[in-house]
């Protein structure tokens, strides 16, 4: 009995031994190699394609933070994470960031002492139900059962929206998203609730994708973004702005073919700043002069990544709607570069 | 040698520590125990520094507040407004439930097998065999999701059971098995229900009474009396009499098709079934391998010599081989109790929620106390394992050999 409570201990300790609390920054240039927390896979926002290479929109954020600190967009190791292992891998500093649509909330930012860098997709938690079921709006779904993947926002708001419309349901709680689809193709719960999102990349992968109807009510906010532990604000800074130039390339029209072109020098003051060949912001990061450049050559600006992985062209088939840029009525905002 | 001489050598000097064999070990487990202090206090002073260097602390304020989630499978009144610790209890009487259905249900299973496997009918004994061997030999996980898988795919949905012509029925009218679990009907306990159950328990306090007596009267006089069908009598006779004199003070509730699901009667959850039934056959086979060996460990001298007064196989096995085969199946079959215990925790594959699941799933993710619900967890299955082994040394004390 003794030595099973050294072990508990040391596995205990091992939990937080491991954590780097400052030079994240250098950590990662050290090891030539970021650790990027992603999902164990939803089509179009982290998935690996049949070559293994880890593909989305969320991991194409990892991608520009490897271009802009190590000058390679592949020297990354894809760490898969579930709704209940990612806090304590970043916590653990098991992983340098997570870019796993994870939601920004008040008590994962403060209580469980996180920093969200951004928003890169804003999300609302939604249902999807078989056609054949007859619903058409969730304040129908009285007596449901209900598959949830535990450990997510969605479940609390899933709990608030049923009381709040006094209706009760049976929640069928499963691990991952996969998971959640199996439960819910075999028959196992009526209603599958995740973001929305996921919801439409799900439905898009499935074989008839007519047979299921994505309910139209938006049941609470949730603004996903990429987050990094407390206490490293440098490092912080490198993920939030290299999120930041993505944006701003969008809005300043930098797309990957005129990269090249418009990082010669234009008469754009801001664009020059981003893109290097005026100012010294790369040097205030603590990188070099054209980390944003590398950063946009990887996979395009904001708008292009949106629009490979996840947007109309794509099977998955999302509209831009309030993930726009700000100017087309979007919330798609970033910061000035000065 | 003189007394004083004596004295004076068994007078405790300090260089005793070492070089007396009586102090010595001592001396050395002293000093076992002082390194194992200091790795643990190191161990616990690294986690508490990098617990303070993060921000954060161990507290354990969060079992007050609201859980803010709901659980299917509830034994006690929950809803999303309880607090953390009582969803933790609702987990907690979850993974009792299931380790104590589990622990009866491989038992039965196990035995039947162990005896069957010694079988003198070949088929019989090589079935047992590969029903063993299968199941002790993939890990209890993967059997945890076949079953689960099986059972969602070829038992019907509740959809099934809708319009003209269903594609699936109800038994009776009153049991549906249905991928999302079975519903049987539930009893209704209306006035003057007590009578009727204090009724059934003096019955069953009779049958024990009747064949106490019985025992006696052979032990006493010689005498054989008929006790099977005496047994059934009592068992049965004056439950279902005052049933009737009562005026059927006790109806059922049937499960009925209304929504989405069926609503009334008892809802035995499809994870609950196949969690237990995976856990307890898979268990089971292990507990097989021990009767077995329990069995055989009986001197073959000894049913030879049952057989040569004239008793029959039945007989023998019950009253001859089974109590002596006892004495080697109880201790094993303590660890593989425990191993069920454990393995319950495998619970959240199959989506049902235990203490793993609610504590140690939604409650630690939602706060984010890793450390704190995980030393919680290490704490409840510490506490229940060892009250397993307390019950069953108890009841192994009571059936060792009796040396008189």
């Amino acid at each position: 009995m003794k030595k099973s409570v050294i072990i508990s201990a040391v596995t205990v300790a091992g939990l937080t031994a491991g954590a780097a609390f400052a030079g994240t920054l250098d950590d990662v240039q050290a090891r030539g190699k970021l650790n990027c927390g992603v999902s164990t896979g939803v089509p179009g926002f982290a998935e690996p394609d049949a070559n293994g290479v880890w593909q989305g929109f969320d991991v194409a954020v990892c991608r520009a933070v490897a271009a802009a600190v190590l000058n390679d967009s592949d020297a990354i190791e894809f760490v898969p994470t579930t709704g209940k292992t990612r806090f304590t891998a970043l916590a653990s500093g098991e992983i340098d960031m997570l870019a796993r649509n994870t939601t920004w909330t008040f008590s994962r930012d403060v209580d469980l002492k996180f920093e969200f860098v951004g928003v890169n997709y804003y999300d609302g938690q939604g249902f999807m139900a078989k056609a054949d079921l007859g619903v058409s709006s969730a304040t129908e779904l009285d007596g449901a059962t209900v598959c949830i993947q535990t450990g997510t926002t969605t479940e609390l708001n899933l709990a608030d929206f049923f009381r709040s419309n006094n209706m009760s349901y049976e929640p069928v709680p499963v691990e991952t998203g996969s998971e959640a689809v199996t439960n819910y193709m075999a028959g196992a719960c009526d209603v599958f609730t995740t973001d929305r999102s996921a919801l439409a990349a799900r439905r898009a992968n499935m074989e008839n994708p007519d047979e299921h109807v994505v309910l139209p009510e938006i049941v609470s906010k949730e603004p996903l973004g990429p987050l990094v532990r407390h206490g490293d604000n440098n490092w912080g800074d490198v993920v939030r702005w290299t999120l930041n130039a993505l944006i701003t390339a969008e809005e300043l029209g930098v797309t990957q073919a005129n990269l090249d072109e418009m990082s010669k020098g234009t008469n754009n003051p801001e664009m020059n700043r981003l893109l290097g060949s005026e100012g010294t912001l790369g040097e205030m990061l603590g990188l070099d002069a054209e980390w944003a450049k590398r950063a946009i050559a990887v996979s395009g600006n904001y708008g292009e990544i949106f629009e490979n992985n996840i947007g109309e062209s794509t099977n998955i088939g999302l509209a831009r709607g309030v993930n726009a840029k700000w100017t087309d009525g979007g919330l798609i905002y970033s910061p000035p570069f000065r | 040698m003189n007394t004083s001489e004596l004295a004076r050598r068994d007078k405790f000097q300090f260089s005793m520590l070492l070089n007396d064999k009586r102090y010595r070990s001592y001396t050395f487990q002293f000093f076992a125990l002082f390194i194992l202090i200091c790795a643990m206090a190191y161990l616990g002073k690294n986690l508490l520094e990098n617990l303070a260097a993060a921000g954060l602390n161990i507290s354990y304020s969060f079992l007050g507040e609201p859980s803010g989630y709901d659980i299917n499978q509830r034994l006690i009144e929950y809803n999303s407004q309880s607090t953390h610790l009582r969803a933790s209890i609702v987990g907690v009487l979850n993974t009792l439930l299931v380790a104590f259905l589990g622990c009866i249900a491989a038992t039965f299973f196990g035995v039947t097998a162990g005896i069957l496997r010694l079988s003198n009918n070949w088929i019989v004994a090589k079935l047992m065999m590969i029903y063993v061997e299968i199941f002790r030999n993939v890990p209890v996980l993967i059997w945890i999701l076949i079953i689960h898988s099986v059972f969602l795919a070829f038992l019907p949905q509740p959809k099934a059971f809708r319009g003209e012509n269903p594609e699936a029925t109800m038994l009776w009218d009153a049991f549906a098995f249905t991928g999302r679990g079975f519903y049987i009907p539930k009893p209704i306990f209306n006035d003057g229900s007590l009578i009727v159950i204090i009724t059934f328990i003096l019955s069953i306090i009779g049958v024990f009474a009747f064949r106490y007596y019985a025992r006696q009267k052979l032990y006493s006089e010689g005498k054989l009396l008929e006790t099977r069908w005496t047994s059934v009598a009592i068992f049965f006779i004056p439950t279902i009499l005052i049933y009737f004199a009562l005026g059927n003070p006790i109806t059922l509730e049937y499960p009925e098709l209304k929504g989405f699901n069926f609503k009334g009667g008892i809802h035995a959850r499809g994870s609950l079934i196949s969690l237990w039934f995976a856990l307890s056959i898979y268990t089971g086979a292990f507990i097989a391998e021990v009767v077995r060996a329990g069995i055989q460990s009986v001197d073959k001298g000894q049913s030879e010599a049952a057989g040569a007064l004239g008793m029959r196989p039945n007989f023998i096995m019950n009253l001859v081989i089974l109590p002596q085969a006892l004495r080697v199946i109880v201790p094993p079959l303590i660890s593989f109790y425990l191993n069920i215990t454990k393995n319950s925790s495998l619970a959240l594959a199959v989506g049902y929620m235990d203490i793993t699941g609610t504590l140690g799933g939604i409650t630690l993710n939602q706060t984010g106390r890793a450390i704190e619900a995980v030393l919680l967890l290490m704490l409840f299955y510490l506490v229940i394992s060892l009250s397993i082994s307390a019950i069953m040394n108890v009841y192994n004390r009571s059936i060792m050999l009796k040396e008189r």
